[in-house]
This record gives C-alpha cells, structure tokens and sequence, in this order.
C-alpha cells in the first residue's frame, strides 16, 4: 500500500515538474552558462560539423551571434543535430533554447505549433537540378517527370502545388537524407531534383560529375528561413529577433568585427546607441549593453555572416542576390535601433 | 486442525488474505490507470499551455502532395486521413509479398540444408549464414542502390521483351489487363470454384477416413480454381483488353508498373526472414524423432510422402511458435522502407503528413497503435492455427 501511493506520488511530482520549467529562458541560459541550439544534421554552408564537432554555417553564426550577445562569448554554445522530423518537438519540450535550422517560415508552424519565427536569415526559393542530357530548357517542360526530394521538407507540397497548377504530372520519389536523395538522383532514378536553391548548389558540388546536372532558373516558391523560438517568452523572443537586426543594421552602417571596437567612439549617434556606448537597448532586452558589440565584434554583421558561409568565395559561391541589404536592392531590412 | 477451520476465525476483514488480495489488486489498477491518465492529461495540458494544436481535426484537410505509388485512389486533392490509408495499404503490400516469399524460400532452404546431398546442403548453409549476419538495412540498400539503381538503363534505352514488357530504372512495366463487358463471369467462375474446392476437400478426406480411399485433390482443386475461370473467359469471348505501356517524354504510361523501391524492399526482406525460417524449420525437422522416419520407411513409405506426411505434420508443432515471431519482425522492419523512398505508412504518414501538419503526438500515435494491431492480428493468427496444428489425442 505504502509502496504504490509512493510510486503514485513519484510520477505525479515529476509529471508536475516537468510542466513548470518554462518560460524565463534567459535565466535558465544565464544559469546554465550555455546555449542550447538545434542545428541540422550537416548542411554545407548553412550547420554543419568538421571532423574536430566545430560548427560552422550561416545557421550556426546566428546562434553563436545570440551566445555573445546573452552571455559575452560566441563560443558557449552546444550545438544539438536535428533532423527535420524532430526539430519542432525538441524546441517545443524544451530541449534546446533556439532553433536555426534552415526552417521554413510558414502560416501553419507559426500558428499551430506554439512557436515564434524571430526573423529571416536567409531569403531562399525552391527550385529545380536537371540533368543535362534530358535538354530541358525551363520547368515548364517537366510534364511526366520523376523527380527525387527528401523528406521532412515543404518541398513536396510546393512541388504538388506547381505541378497543379501548370497542369503537369509527376512521380515523386521522397529519400531520407540528402545524400541518398543525390544518389537517387545520380542514378537516374529520377529526371530531377528539387529542394531550396541554397542546397541545390551543395548538392550538385558533390557529385560525382558536377558538370552533368545544371539547376533550371524557375524559382517555385517563397522560403524564408530563419530562427525560431518557443510562443510566450516575449523576452527571449525580442533578445533573438534583435541580434539578428543588430547585426543587419551593423552592416548598413559599416561596423564590422574589425572595426567595432573603434566604432564604439563614432560621433555617429545610431552607431553609439548600437554599440552601447550610449542609450540603453540592452537593459531593455534585460542584456549588458555591449550586447551588439559582442555579437558583431565576435561574430560579424549580416554581411560577414553570408560571405564567409554561401558567399562566392565559398564552394557554394551563392550572390547575395535576395539577401543583399535593402538599400542594395534586396529584402534584408532592420528596423532601428533607438 | 479440522476442528479449527470450522469455526468463522475471529479475524479482522483487513486481516483476511483474500480480502487482502483483492483489495491490494484494485489498489494496483487504480495506480496503474492513475498513471497513464496523467500522463496522458499532463501532455494535451502542457500541448495547450504552449499553443501546440492537439485534436484529430487535421485528418480530415487536404494533403495536398503526391505519393508515388498508391493502392486506392488517390491525388494531390485527399485529405491527410486517406493519406494514412495509402501508406498503410503500401505497408500490407509489401508484408504480404515478403511473409510468402520467406516462407516458401525458408522451408525450401530448410529442408536443403538437411539434404544428404553435400552441395546442396553446404550452398543452403553458406546462404543462412551470410543473410542473417548482415543487417537489414545494409542489405536493403545493397538490392536497390548497389543491384537495381546501378544495373538498370535510362528509360530511353529500356530492356524491351517482345515490346510489351520494358524494364528500366524507374520500374518493370507490364501491359496491364482492362476487363471489358461480360468479365464479371469470370470471376463468378473463380468463386464458384473455390467454393467447390473446400466441399471437395472436406468429402475426400472424409471418404478416406470411412473407406481408405485416396482422391487427387490438388489436381482437381487445381482444375477447379484455375479451369474453370479459364473456361468461363474463353466462352465469354475473351472480355479483356490489354493496355500496353509506352514511352512517353521522359517515362513510360500505361500497363501496370513495379516500382524498384517495391522490388528492393520485398526482396531484401523475403531473403532475409528467410534464412532465419530457415534454421527455424530445419530445428523443427530435426525435432522429430527419427524413429519416426524409420517407421515410415518400415511402412513402405518413400522420402518425399515421409517427408510430408510424417515428418512436417509434427515439425511444424515446433515450427509455428517461432514462425510467429519471424513475421511479426518482417511487418515492423518493412518501416525501414523510408530509407529508399518506398512510400509505406512511415514514410509518408509519419514522414510527410507529420511535418506539414506538425502534430507529432496524433501522428506517431496513431502509427504505433496500427503497428501494434497489425502485430496482434496475426499472432492470433498464428495462434490459431498452431491449436489447430497440435497433437490431436483420438
């Protein structure tokens, strides 16, 4: 009897427990010394591990952006691969603080899922690798088509969708991973491959023969990728959000890893109040003031971030294209700091 | 000591052992229900405290993608509720090819492995031991990325046998049969004949247990499950047309298709069960005593009716338990299907239709709870059957 109301008892408590650790997600990161951010499993460019576990990647930059500005150093950071199935519930029970895994902003994760997107790191479109032999000169002409795609993407309905529309059929075969998607490929299991334009590139860099695929100039759909944060920690929400801007603003105004350090003494008053020499945005955000200047003298600005991750002097060799900064004719906008 | 259990025992109710026992065990199924109720209450709680959308409602939206192969009618327009029943249904395909194909290589294998004929029984042996010691999944990707993906042309430059038949890269295309009018004789034809297949074999075994005499039952009900549909199509005229597949652009239309993912899959997964049936029939053969076979012999039987009416008949008593547990394995690996793109319930219900929908705990639910029913259906299958199989005392 005693035994079983102490089992009782036991499972209840920890059921109660487990229900309570929410919110406050800058104390528990503060008290723990570490963020905790989802990744993908290894995505050239964007997260993915060398052989010593150090990440490197647009993604991973964004994460190690809001360690400096929370905690003071880029590099407090625990890296956790995810996989697309598992992102969601692993940010969602609290497993990880932050999720920067090329993920899709879309009406149904933002409003079903109990999270928030805090922005957009990477302006991104779903598009088309073909091979070369087939002579095809535009996606129109795909009609009867088998294409390969990996799963757990929004891809496949993007692809349904397009095809619909155009009054096109297909045949979808959907692998697990990228590259046994590639390998599907490469073996003419299918005519094309789709997945975001960003990953086209990698995936085509590492075939066998490079040269037989080419990636077709249609771009079908919108995908904003950006970081996402766990619905009702308005705090944590606003302290990602603005990392992200403060390094988007950084390099409008020309601050740069380099030159932040000098920059601190600009005569520039937007410059001060970025850099926290004056005002104070990072009390605000419950942050020491130099929160900017730490992310952006350790990380970089947006610029840095994209150049030395997709940038042409990467394997990726992506342009800034949509992502170049607004007053260069991109969609890369933050608002002001002050 | 009798004179003692006569009396009522002035004890107190509490003190009373059986007493005791029931209340201790209702105490134990209120706790156990305690538990899972919690859990289950703790979880839809917290899903709602977060904003997490719960409830099977999503079921019922448009899925709105294509799945590559499917079963029942299906497109892009149905709703995620019938996606679950493509998957399932591409699920039960492949389990069902894979359990028949085991099973008639695994008794094949079994018996060779008891041959007294060196060569086969060495060859039946390196086979068992090489397939049962390389994991499945391995084995899965070697058929389809290594044999079929490797080996198989372009569909431009398809095997073509006789121009109706073309194999390539994307699958073995066949002409497919479209009935016409009057084909629904036919199968008229195929019930009729199995329904006099079972009286059949009910009145000769019957008429051999009252006068010993024996009647050709499987060439009858050959006949009769065969012949006769056969002879009900000739004289209807033929009402079957053929739809032959032909290229078109980039694949072939038309005709009836297997798709490599299917071949690999069922292939890998028949060869693999099958080593283990293997060694579960050659335990069940040796199982039986040989006194047995020698009685047989004595009897004038020869090896292949000793073999079959002696032998099998008390091997598969041993046979059937573990049978089981081999089929029930072949169900449950047939999920690694989504690591080749073979669209079966895992791939497509708790791979595309929980990441567009996101509701995780719905979906992985109802996926575990169909794995579990499919697993239960058959061992009482199963069991079932091994009554059946028994030793029946008369």
């Amino acid at each position: 009897m005693k035994r079983t109301l102490t089992i009782a008892t036991g499972v209840a408590a920890a059921a109660m427990v487990a229900s309570s650790a929410f919110a406050g997600t800058l104390d528990d990161v503060k008290s723990r010394g570490m963020l905790s951010c989802g990744v993908s499993t290894g995505l050239p460019g964007f997260s993915q591990p060398d052989d010593k576990n150090n990440w490197t990647g647009i993604d991973v930059d964004v994460c190690r952006a809001v360690a400096a500005a929370v905690l003071g150093d880029a590099n407090k950071v625990s890296f956790k691969p995810l996989t697309a199935k598992e992102r969601f519930t692993a940010l969602q029970s609290g497993e990880i603080d932050m999720l920067s895994r090329n993920t899709t902003w879309t009406h149904t994760r933002d409003t079903s899922l109990g999270l928030n997107f805090a922005g957009v790191n990477y302006y991104d479109g779903q598009g088309f690798l073909v091979q070369k032999a087939l002579g095809v000169k535009s996606a129109l002409e795909l009609n009867g088509a088998s294409v390969c795609i990996q799963a757990g993407t929004t891809t496949e309905l993007n692809l349904a969708d397009y095809f619909r529309l155009n009054g096109m059929k297909y045949s979808s075969v959907v692998f697990d991973t990228s590259d046994q998607t590639r390998e599907g490929f490469e073996s003419g299991r299918c005519d094309i491959l789709t997945s975001d334009q960003s990953q086209l590139y990698a995936i085509r860099s590492k075939m066998a023969k490079p040269g037989s695929a080419v990636v077709m100039p249609e771009v079908i759909s919108k995908e904003p990728l950006g970081p996402v944060v766990r619905q009702g920690d308005d705090q944590w929400f606003n302290i990602v959000r603005w990392t992200l801007f403060a390094q988007i603003n950084a390099e409008e105004m020309g601050v740069t890893s380099g030159n932040a350090a000098e920059m601190k003494n600009s005569k520039d008053p937007a410059k001060q109040r970025l850099l926290g020499t004056s005002g104070n945005a990072g009390e605000k955000l419950g942050l020491s003031e130099d929160w900017a200047f730490n992310a952006i003298s350790q990380v970089g600005n947006y610029g840095e971030m994209f150049d030395r991750n997709v940038g042409p002097s990467t394997p990726l060799a992506i342009s800034r294209g949509l992502n170049a900064l607004w007053s260069n004719g991109g969609l890369q906008y933050a608002p002001p700091v002050r | 000591m009798a004179d003692h259990t006569d009396q009522q025992p002035k004890t107190a109710i509490w003190n009373d052992p059986t007493f005791r026992a029931i209340v201790f065990q209702i105490l134990a199924v209120v706790a156990i229900i305690y538990v899972f109720w919690t859990i289950f209450d703790n979880t839809l709680t917290n899903m709602d405290k977060r904003g997490i959308t719960t409830g099977f409602k999503f079921l019922d939206n448009p899925a709105g993608f294509g799945i590559l192969m499917t079963l029942i009618e299906y497109d892009e327009t149905y709703s995620y509720g019938r996606t679950f029943f493509v998957g399932l249904m591409n699920t039960l395909l492949v389990s069902v090819i894979g359990v028949v194909f085991a099973t008639a290589l695994g008794f094949t294998l079994g018996v060779a492995r008891l041959s007294n004929n060196w060569v086969i029984s060495k060859l039946a042996t390196i086979y068992v031991e090489v397939l049962r010691n390389i994991p499945l999944l391995l084995q899965i990707f070697f058929w389809y990325f290594a044999i079929l993906l490797k080996n198989l042309p372009h569909p431009r430059e398809s095997m073509n046998f006789n121009d109706s038949v073309f194999l390539n890269a994307r699958g073995l295309y066949t002409p497919g049969p479209v009935p016409t009018d009057g084909f629904f004789v036919v199968w008229l034809a195929f019930g009729l004949g199995i329904m006099a297949t079972v009286y059949l074999v009910r009145w000769a075994h019957k008429r051999q247990d009252e006068q010993g005499l024996q009647f050709p039952v499987f060439s009858s009900a050959v006949g009769l499950v065969i012949g006769l549909p056969l002879l009900a199509f000739f004289v209807m005229g033929m009402p079957m047309e053929l739809d032959y597949p032909s290229l078109q652009g980039f694949n072939f239309q038309g005709g009836m298709r297997v798709i490599p993912e299917l071949m690999a899959l069922s292939w890998a997964l028949s060869l693999y069960t099958a080593a283990f049936i293997a060694e579960i029939v050659r335990a069940g053969i040796q199982g039986v005593t040989h006194g047995q076979t020698e009685a047989a012999h004595a009897m004038g039987l020869r090896n292949a009716p000793t073999l079959r009416l002696v032998v099998i008949p008390q091997a598969m008593r041993i046979i059937i338990p573990p049978l089981t547990s081999q089929y029930l394995n072949l169900v449950k690996n047939s999920s690694l299907a989504t690591a080749i793109g073979y669209p079966d319930l895992v791939a497509v219900f708790m791979g595309t239709t929980l990441n567009q929908t996101g509701q995780a705990v719905e979906v992985v639910g109802m996926t575990m709870a169909v794995y579990l029913i499919i697993s239960l259906v058959i061992s009482s299958f199963m069991n079932w059957w091994n009554k059946k199989m028994a030793l029946v005392e008369r």
